[in-house]
């Protein structure tokens, strides 16, 4: 039975225990300026780990499309990095995995924080074609706009209840 | 007047607010002081200066009409029409009544969301470009009437912005491609417009997406923008073209790297030769002509000054007022603002 799923078999890894690095307010999880000086990477890692794979009932971080090493800040010059590993190398899901850590960092950030996200180097078949698309401000303005892509992203990004 | 031997300072002037969401352009009218600014709040809005408090505000808001992001804005060069474009699909022509404007016409045709719209030089045709690649020609007949005159399917990729040159009928379009493309009217097979030349990688063109072009007063020279971090400033002998001795190609004079570390969005050709630039890195960069006559390198230029966190996010556009009066400069940003700046010199 062909179910049209890109990953049919993805590989979920055992979450290791979170470093607890910060006290975050467990209602929201937007970062509030006042109570950081100095975002780091693991502030940052913190608010994308959760975020659900677009096909299975998953986060990103239990299927290892994000981990510790998928963020690189630099809070002086309020750059961000995100590279993420599809699980599979044809991965059309791809660009919807990376529009969904681009907003879900867009709404958490403050606003003077420039992102970029990019596939791991060597995990996908059109890495320079996806990296391009997911970096044109105006292309994911666009995005935005169409309501079931909206709708998609808001479902990845929504939290899931235990 | 040598600029570079002169203090100067790009001073604040004012600070529009009333967008709710990121502007994307500024348009000055070529005749009045007006200011237009399109916004992903899906409206644009219109600035007057008041002639005696010298000061500008906000006239009328254009709303209702685009059903989603409005991208561009445009003057016709008698500056009583404005085009606009928005991701909604359409074109909207404006007139302007005196105490309002009322939508005139929609263009219709992209598939999808048009990113830019350019008058040429006489008014009378229009083109508008779009994520579809295609770039569309629209002749200006009369009774508010628009034609489509040709659709042109050259670019591989998005095409992000369209310009007519200054006082030839041709037009140029820069493209997600990387390219830019040349197009003219043809009288071979029954006239058309043909593409006459792409500036690619190849002729020493941008390595990434184009974003924006710009011609010098002349039209002799061009200036792009681009995703690749780079200006690069291109030149033509137009004399060739405006005695009708056929077309005269496009070459590279001159790239301007190391100034913005993030994608160039937006760059303008002032009548007085100064080249502005407006990037994701908050920054404006203002630009002259070096003038060392260099006979093996050709022209080159320098950075006449850079304003760092000239806006809070992103600097989507920046527009050199036409005013003969002052050197204004307006710019529009991901921060929701259009500022309004003066380059001075500084006492």
């Amino acid at each position: 039975m062909v179910s049209g799923l890109i990953n049919e078999n993805p590989i979920v890894y055992e979450i290791k225990e979170r470093r607890d690095v910060r006290a975050y307010s467990s209602n929201t999880d937007e970062l509030s300026v006042d109570a950081i000086d100095q975002l780091e990477v693991f502030d940052i890692l913190f608010v994308c780990l959760d975020i659900k794979d677009p096909e299975h009932p998953y986060s990103l971080e239990q299927l290892k499309v994000l981990t510790e090493d998928s963020v690189e800040v630099d809070d002086s010059k309020s750059r961000v990095r995100v590279t993420f590993t599809p699980t599979v190398e044809h991965c059309s899901m791809a660009t919807i995995i990376g529009l969904c850590v681009r907003v879900k960092l867009m709404r958490s950030l403050p606003s003077r924080y420039k992102i970029d996200i990019r596939v791991a180097p060597g995990t996908h078949a059109t890495e320079a074609a996806v990296n391009k698309q997911l970096n044109d401000k105006e292309r994911v303005a666009a995005a935005l706009e169409n309501p079931n892509l909206v709708e998609m992203v808001d479902e990845c990004l929504s939290p899931s209840f235990e | 007047m040598d600029l570079m031997e002169k203090n100067l300072e790009l001073i604040e002037v004012q600070k529009l607010e009333g967008h709710t969401d990121r502007v994307w352009n500024a348009a000055w009218n070529p005749v009045s002081p007006i200011l237009a600014s399109c916004s992903g709040d899906n409206s644009v809005r219109i600035w007057e200066q008041s002639s005696l408090s010298r000061s500008w505000s906000c006239k009328t808001v254009l709303e209702e009409t685009h059903t989603r992001t409005v991208r561009s804005c445009s003057w016709s060069p008698s500056g009583k029409l404005l085009a606009t474009a928005s991701f909604d699909g359409t074109t909207a022509i404006w007139e302007d009544l005196g105490d309002e404007f009322e939508c005139i016409s929609t263009l219709e045709g992209h598939e999808n969301e048009v990113k830019s719209v350019s008058w040429n030089a006489s008014g009378s045709y229009l083109a508008t470009c779009s994520r579809d690649k295609s770039v569309w020609i629209w002749e200006v007949l009369g009774g508010n009437e628009y034609d489509c005159a040709s659709v042109l399917n050259g670019h591989t990729q998005d095409v992000k912005m369209v310009l007519w040159h200054p006082t030839l009928d041709v037009l140029f379009s820069c493209s997600y491609d990387n390219t830019i493309k040349v197009v003219w009217w043809s009288e071979d097979d029954d006239g058309d417009y043909q593409c006459v030349q792409t500036l690619d990688e190849s002729t020493n063109g941008h390595s990434s997406t184009v974003w924006a072009i710009s011609f010098n007063a002349a039209g002799d020279k061009m200036v792009t923008c681009s995703d690749d971090l780079t200006l690069k400033i291109w030149g033509a002998d137009i004399s060739m073209m405006h005695s009708g001795e056929g077309y005269a190609p496009w070459t590279h004079l001159c790239t301007l790297s190391g100034y913005h570390d993030r994608t160039i969005f937006s760059t303008h050709w002032s009548s007085d030769d100064i080249i502005a630039s407006g990037a994701g890195d908050d920054a404006i960069g203002l630009f002259v002509d070096s003038k060392q006559h260099d006979p093996v390198n050709g022209p080159s230029y320098n950075l006449l000054l850079k304003k760092e966190k000239a806006h809070e996010m992103d600097i989507n556009s920046v527009q050199w007022s036409p005013s003969k009066e002052s050197r204004l400069l307006a710019s529009a940003s991901d921060d929701g603002m259009v500022k309004i700046w003066q380059l001075e010199t500084t006492p």
